[in-house]
C-alpha cells in the first residue's frame, strides 16, 4: 500500500488554471465516489482551496492510479488533459506523506504559517469520512497530519507574528503597551485599513475609542459602529492627552498633528508612551515626533517594513517545523509498514503449511506407515518448515524499522507467488 | 574532599546547567527549555543554601568575610531575587542574565583565595551578617533593574528606528521592562537604605561610631543617592522609560564599583585584609 498526492497549487499553476479543477465544496460525494470507483484507487480525500487542489490516495498500484487520478481530475472538469498535465505533481510513498504534512503545518502556503489550510483539509477529511472514502490508512495519517500541524505550532514561532498590517500594528502596540485592556484608542479621520486596524483593538479588548472626523456627523457613525465617542475634529487635540494609541488616515494635505504639539501632550501624561500610527498619504502626522522620548510613530511603509521582517521570522521558524516533520514520517513510516509486514508472514506459513501438509498426505498414503512413522514424518516436516521459516520470518518484521523494507516483502512475495491480501481486510479491524 | 566542596561543585553545575537551558530558551524560543531552566536554577539555589548553611556551622559565624564567600553569597541572593521576580514575569532573557551572571559570579568566588584566618573581633556581632544580606540583597534587586533598563534600551532603539533583529522577537514589552526597573527599585531600595543603617549602628557598636567616611561607605552613599534620585523622579516627577533605564544601569555601575573597584582599588575597613584582621 502506497500513499499517493497528486495536485497543483499557487506554486505550480496560474489561477485561470486552479479556477477551472475547483470542486464545489457542497458537492464533494460525486467527485469522491468517482475517485473511489478507479480500480487502483483503494482510499481517497479530495482537496480543495482556492490556492490548491490536491487528491490524496492510497494505492496497490502507484502508477497506474495516479495515471487513473490525472484523467479524473481532467475528465470530471472537462479540462483537456494536456492543458492540465503541465501544471500538476505528483508525490508516492514517503514523499506524499511529507507533502501532505507540510501542507497540513502551513508550510507549502503562499503566507507561511496562515491558519486556514489546516480547517479547510479537515473539512476535506470530513467529507471523505462521510462519504467513507477514507479507509484505515487515510483515517490513520489524517489524524496524524492534524496532530503534527497542531505540534508545529505549539513548539515553533510560526504563525506567532502578524502578517498583515493591520495586524502587525496590534503586535507593535503589545511590544509597547505589554497588554491593551486599559488603553484608550484615538481614529482621527476614516479609511479602509484604519478601521480594520481599529476593529483589531476592539478585539484585542481596548478601554475606549474616540472618533474624530471633520465630518462631525461621519464620525458619529464611526463611533457609533465601535461602541465608541465621537469627538469635533476642533476639540480632538485637547483629548489627545488621554489617547495611548493614535491611528490617523485624514485627507489632509498638511500636517494634522505637529510634533511641538505632541511633545506638549506627553509632558501632560506624565511621559506615558504613546503610540501613533499613521496611515495618510500624505502624512498626518509630523514625523519628527519619532524623536520624541516615549512616542513611538509609525506611518505605511514603517508598518510594510514590520511585516516583512515579521515574514522572515516566520521563515526561520519554517526550518523547525521542518525537523518535526522528519521525526514524524519515520514514525508513521513503520506504522504503514507493519500493515504489509503481518499480512505477509501469516500468508507465507499458510503457503509452506499447506504445502507441507499435501506432501506428508502423499507420501504417507503410498507409504501405509504405522503411527509411529506418520508421527516421526509429521515432526521432521514441521521442523524443517520452521527451519526454513526463521530467518526469512525475523527479518520481515525487522524490515519494518528499515526505510528500504518493502523491498524485502515485494522480495517474498514474489518468490512465493502469495496472493495480494484483500483490499479491505484491514478497514474491518479499523 | 569536604561536604562544602562538593556542595559548591553541584551548585556550579547547576547553575551552568541552567544558563545553557536559558539561553536555548531565549534563541530557539523553546519554551520548555525555559521551564526546566527554572527547576535546575531552583534545584542550585536549594543546594547552595545548603552548602552557605554547612560553611556557616563549619566557621562558627556568617560565610561573608573573604572575598570567595562573599560572591557565593551574592549569587546566591541573585538567585533568590530572580526566582522571586520569576514568579511574576517567566522571562527567558532575564532567567539567562541571572543565571550567567550567578555562574560569573560562582567562578570569581572558585578563583578567590580560600584561607580560612583568624576572624576580626569586629565581626563578631549580629550586626554584621543582616548588614550583609541586606545590603547583598538589595545588590541583586539593583541587578534586575540594570537587566531591565539594558533590555529597554535595545528594544526602544529597535522600535523607534523600525528595524528589527531577531532580538526584537525574544524581549518582552516596553511596558513589562519598565515595571521590572520599578519593581526592582522598589525592593531594592528599602534593603539598600536598611543595608546601610544597619551598617551604621554595627560600626557604632563596633567603633564607637555611625560613619567614618571610609570609601566604600562614600560610594555607597553615592550610589544610595542614585537611586533615591531615580526613585524620586519615578514617583513625583513621572521619569519611566528610556531615563529610568539609564539610571538604573548608572547605579548599578556604581553599586558594581561600589562592591568591587573599593575593595580591589582604594582599600579602607570594608576590605577582607581588614576584615580578617591581617595587615
Amino acid at each position: 500500500m502506497k500513499m499517493l498526492v497528486l495536485g497543483l497549487s499557487h506554486k505550480t499553476a496560474p489561477v485561470e488554471i486552479r479556477e477551472k479543477v475547483a470542486f464545489s465544496p457542497t458537492a464533494m460525494a460525486e467527485p469522491l465516489r468517482q475517485m473511489l470507483a478507479l480500480d487502483a484507487v483503494n482510499e481517497g480525500i479530495i482537496v480543495s482551496t482556492c490556492n490548491r487542489v490536491e487528491l490524496y490516495a492510497v494505492s496497490r498500484e502507484p502508477d497506474r492510479a495516479l495515471l487513473q487520478l490525472k484523467h479524473f481530475l481532467a475528465e470530471y472538469h472537462a479540462v483537456l488533459y494536456e492543458h492540465l498535465e503541465e501544471h500538476l505533481y505528483n508525490y508516492v510513498g514517503e514523499d506524499a506523506i511529507r507533502h501532505v504534512l507540510r501542507v497540513a503545518a502551513s508550510l507549502d502556503s503562499m503566507v507561511i504559517g496562515e491558519p486556514q489550510i489546516l480547517g479547510q483539509i479537515k473539512t476535506a477529511y470530513g467529507y471523505a469520512s462521510e462519504f467513507k472514502t477514507a479507509g484505515l490508512i487515510l483515517n490513520r495519517f489524517m489524524h496524524k497530519a492534524f496532530s503534527v500541524a497542531k505540534r508545529v505550532r505549539t513548539e515553533t514561532a510560526i504563525a506567532s507574528n502578524a502578517v498583515s498590517v493591520s495586524f502587525a500594528a496590534v503586535e507593535l502596540a503589545r511590544k509597547i503597551f505589554d497588554h491593551l485592556e486599559d488603553k484608550t484608542v484615538m481614529l482621527i479621520g476614516a479609511g479602509e485599513m484604519c478601521e480594520l486596524a481599529a476593529k483589531h483593538f476592539i478585539n484585542c479588548g481596548v478601554a475606549e475609542v474616540m472618533v474624530t472626523n471633520r465630518t462631525f456627523a461621519r464620525a458619529e457613525k464611526l463611533a457609533a459602529e465601535f461602541h465608541g465617542r465621537a469627538v469635533a475634529f476642533e476639540n480632538f487635540r485637547d483629548q489627545l492627552h488621554r489617547v495611548d494609541i493614535v491611528l490617523s488616515s485624514t485627507g489632509a494635505p498638511d500636517y494634522v498633528l505637529e510634533a511641538s504639539k505632541l511633545a506638549e501632550v506627553i509632558k501632560l501624561r506624565r511621559n506615558k508612551p504613546m503610540f501613533l500610527i499613521d496611515i495618510a498619504v500624505p502624512r498626518d502626522i509630523e514625523p519628527k515626533a519619532n524623536k520624541i522620548d516615549n512616542i513611538y510613530l509609525y506611518d505605511v511603509d514603517d508598518l510594510q517594513g514590520v511585516v516583512q521582517s515579521n515574514l522572515k521570522e516566520r521563515h526561520k521558524e519554517a526550518a523547525k517545523a521542518e525537523a518535526i516533520i522528519d521525526v514524524e514520517i519515520a514514525q508513521f513510516y513503520r506504522w504503514l509498514s507493519t500493515l504489509e509486514v503481518k499480512p505477509t508472514i501469516v500468508a507465507l506459513r499458510n503457503k509452506l503449511e499447506d504445502l507441507r501438509q499435501a506432501e506428508v498426505q502423499k507420501t504417507l498414503s503410498s507409504l501405509g506407515a504405522d503411527d509411529k512413522t506418520t508421527k516421526a514424518i509429521e515432526n521432521l516436516t514441521r521442523a524443517l518448515v520452521n527451519k526454513i521459516l526463521h530467518q526469512p520470518t525475523s527479518l520481515l518484521k525487522d524490515a519494518q524499522n528499515l526505510p528500504d523494507g518493502e523491498v524485502y516483502i515485494d522480495a517474498v512475495r514474489m518468490l512465493f507467488a502469495l496472493p495480494a491480501p484483500a483490499a479491505d481486510e484491514e478497514d474491518e479491524q479499523a | 574532599m569536604s561536604a562544602h566542596i562538593v556542595l559548591f561543585k553541584i551548585v556550579m553545575l547547576c547553575y551552568l546547567t541552567a544558563s545553557i537551558l536559558y539561553l536555548v530558551a531565549v534563541v530557539s524560543r523553546r519554551v520548555k527549555s525555559g521551564i526546566l531552566a527554572r527547576w535546575v536554577l531552583l534545584g542550585g539555589a536549594i543546594v547552595h543554601l545548603m552548602s552557605l548553611v554547612a560553611r556557616f556551622v563549619q566557621l562558627g559565624h556568617t560565610p561573608v568575610t573573604t572575598l570567595n564567600e562573599s560572591l557565593s553569597f551574592f549569587s546566591w541572593c541573585l538567585v533568590l531575587i530572580f526566582l522571586i521576580f520569576d514568579l511574576r514575569y517567566r522571562l527567558a532573557v532575564l532567567g539567562a542574565f541571572s543565571s550567567v551572571l550567578a555562574l560569573m559570579t560562582m567562578l570569581g568566588s572558585g578563583f578567590a583565595p580560600k584561607a580560612v584566618e583568624p576572624l576580626n573581633p569586629a565581626l563578631n556581632s549580629w550586626w554584621f551578617p543582616l548588614h550583609v544580606t541586606l545590603a547583598f540583597l538589595g545588590n541583586a534587586a539593583f541587578a534586575m533593574a540594570f537587566a531591565a533598563g539594558v533590555m529597554y534600551l535595545l528594544q526602544d532603539r529597535m522600535l523607534k528606528s523600525k528595524r528589527f533583529s531577531p532580538l526584537y522577537y525574544r524581549l518582552p514589552s516596553l511596558d513589562t521592562l519598565d515595571n521590572i526597573n520599578y519593581r526592582a527599585l522598589s525592593f531594592g531600595f528599602p534593603l539598600m537604605t536598611l543595608g546601610i543603617i544597619s551598617g551604621a549602628a554595627w560600626a557604632e557598636s563596633v567603633w564607637g561610631t555611625y560613619w567614618s567616611w571610609d570609601p566604600k561607605e562614600t560610594w555607597a552613599l553615592l550610589t544610595w543617592f542614585v537611586y533615591a534620585a531615580l526613585l524620586h523622579g519615578r514617583l513625583s516627577i513621572g521619569w519611566r522609560g528610556r531615563r529610568a533605564a539609564l539610571f538604573a544601569i548608572i547605579g548599578f555601575a556604581c553599586l558594581v564599583f561600589t562592591f568591587l573597584g573599593v575593595n580591589l582599588l582604594l582599600g579602607g575597613q570594608h576590605t577582607f585584609d581588614a576584615l580578617l584582621g591581617t595587615p
